[in-house]
């Protein structure tokens, strides 16, 4: 049995999903993977829980463990840990805070399992050869798609195919958008509002419904799997504000739905609304779900979807990328 | 690369099929459909084919040349011009920013058209859909023409919502 002792910074919503999973789905890790999964501590701005033999997750989710004043980089630091899960809030422009804590704990020679795309999209040449030189496993599948595996997929599964390209639907919000926009015949701003009230779109919703997300996402697929070297900046971005009833309504007639794709090809990416065909797979994603189809040298294209955001979604992705390290240790 | 529907003639002796296909290929063309009844005879006693080919147009004369040589006659002969479409959905102030002068851009190629354009425009402030399909010469033209057409759409700042799959 391999003990691994976790941190988790930043304890929102995604952090206390993996919490949750842990507590439910730990024995299954220990039983079928020998890997025995511990939170040793958590930091979130409030300050931090610690347990050198690993706190109660009940407690903890509560904050009811003793909360001392010790912040983030003072735990990542200082602390006595195997891997550290990154899971602050993302920011697209600087990739902080979360930048400085993976970069801190791959320094240290920590293992660093993230959901933030912010310091992956923005620098991930920079931390994947700080990885390298120190030795420290450093994942992100909940970076992109939440649920639906498509890093360790490749990386995996397809492991020898060149990747030619991928494309897909990568952002819930706008699907949910669009596909309400086209079913009712509603105009966005209404469309978005209910989105809003059902907590699908954020009260600022400029990073969904502009395509940040999904260009960051894309940059990241680009940048791990395609073996390309991009920054989000070079991305042409195109989201999905102009798109009106009238528009659905046309391309409709013409037997096309409209979708927020974005596409990674020949060296380049983009991500802007496209008219998919009616009997075309990507065009059955109703809702909040992610499709992506990889187009491979030798097995041809192969297409996953499932749930793209959600807390225990993404949070499902990081434990699978905890027991992955150390499953291969074994 | 062109499109061309031909009818050629036949004669009534062992080998001229392979005649007539033979230098299609050899000139690096595309049989896309064939039309051979071996009982249909015309009135010259040969026998009638109906084949679209697709084919390099400096190719064309040398190909009508190698089948005269082998006594293959082509009785008509029609160019599919534009068999390439495409649909395409503009988004903006498409009126407001000279409909007429998007539609010259694609139009005075000379190689692709707009051969239908459907307009909606919910009010007077509001940005417009405008439903445009495209037929082109072949694939490269069509690609030619879609950046055409992105570029106007970028100098209108009007949305240009392409197909999932390119040409």
């Amino acid at each position: 049995m391999k003990r691994v002792d976790i941190i988790i910074i930043g304890f929102g919503t995604v952090g206390r999903g993996l919490a949750t999973i842990i507590r439910k789905n730990g024995s299954l890790a220990r039983d079928r993977f020998g890997v025995d999964i511990r939170i040793v501590g958590i930091a979130d701005l409030r300050g931090s829980m610690m347990d050198p033999e690993g706190l109660d997750i009940d407690d903890a989710l509560e904050w009811k463990c003793e909360i001392s004043p010790v912040n983030s980089i003072e735990l990542i630091s200082k602390g006595e840990y195997d891997l550290m899960v990154e899971t602050t809030p993302s920011d697209v422009t600087t990739g902080e805070p979360a930048f400085t804590h993976i970069k801190t704990a791959l320094n240290l020679g920590k293992a660093v399992v993230t959901s933030n795309k912010g310091p992956i999209a923005l620098y991930y040449r920079e931390l994947m050869e700080l990885s390298e030189r120190t030795g420290s496993p450093f994942r992100f599948e909940a970076s992109v798609g939440g649920a639906m595996p498509i890093i360790n997929l490749i990386r995996d599964n397809l492991a020898g195919n060149q990747i030619l390209g991928i494309k897909g639907i990568f952002n819930g919000t706008c699907n949910y958008i669009l596909t309400r926009m086209a079913e009712e015949g509603l105009p966005y701003e209404y469309v978005l509002s209910e989105a809003q009230s059902l907590g699908i779109a954020e009260a600022d919703p400029s990073y969904d419904v502009d395509g940040i997300d999904t260009a960051e996402k894309l940059t990241i697929l680009a940048n791990a799997v395609m073996g390309m070297d991009i920054a989000y900046h070079d991305v042409s971005v195109e989201g999905i504000r102009r798109i009106t009833p009238d528009t659905l309504k046309l391309a409709l007639d013409k037997g096309y739905v409209v979708k927020l794709i974005g596409e990674a090809v020949n060296g380049r990416i983009e991500v802007a609304p496209r008219l998919v065909p009616r009997d075309h797979p990507f065009a059955l994603m109703r809702g909040t779900l992610n499709i992506a189809e990889i187009t491979t040298d030798l097995s041809g294209p192969i297409t996953v979807m499932g749930r793209g955001a959600g807390a225990i979604e993404a949070a499902s992705a990081i434990f699978s990328d905890i027991i992955s390290i150390y499953r291969s240790e074994r | 690369m062109m499109r061309v529907a031909m009818e050629i003639e036949l004669k009534d002796i062992p080998g001229q099929l392979f005649g007539a296909l033979g230098p299609i290929a050899d000139l690096g063309g595309n049989i896309i459909s064939i039309a051979h009844q071996r009982d249909l005879r015309t009135p010259r006693g040969t026998i009638p084919i109906k084949i679209t080919i697709e084919i390099d147009e400096e190719h064309l004369d040398d190909l009508i040349a190698r089948w005269h040589d082998v006594g293959i006659t082509v009785m008509q002969k029609g160019e599919e011009r534009l068999h390439e479409s495409v649909f395409l959905i503009l988004v903006g102030h498409i009126v407001h920013t000279d409909l007429k002068s998007t539609i010259d851009a694609v139009d005075s190629t000379g190689f692709a058209e707009v051969v239908d354009l459907t307009l909606s425009m919910p009010g007077i402030d509001e940005e417009s859909s405008a439903g445009i399909t495209i037929k082109a010469t072949g694939r490269t033209e069509m690609e030619r023409a879609i950046e055409i057409l992105e570029q106007e759409a970028v100098n209108k700042e009007l949305l240009l919502i392409k197909p999932l799959e390119e040409v």
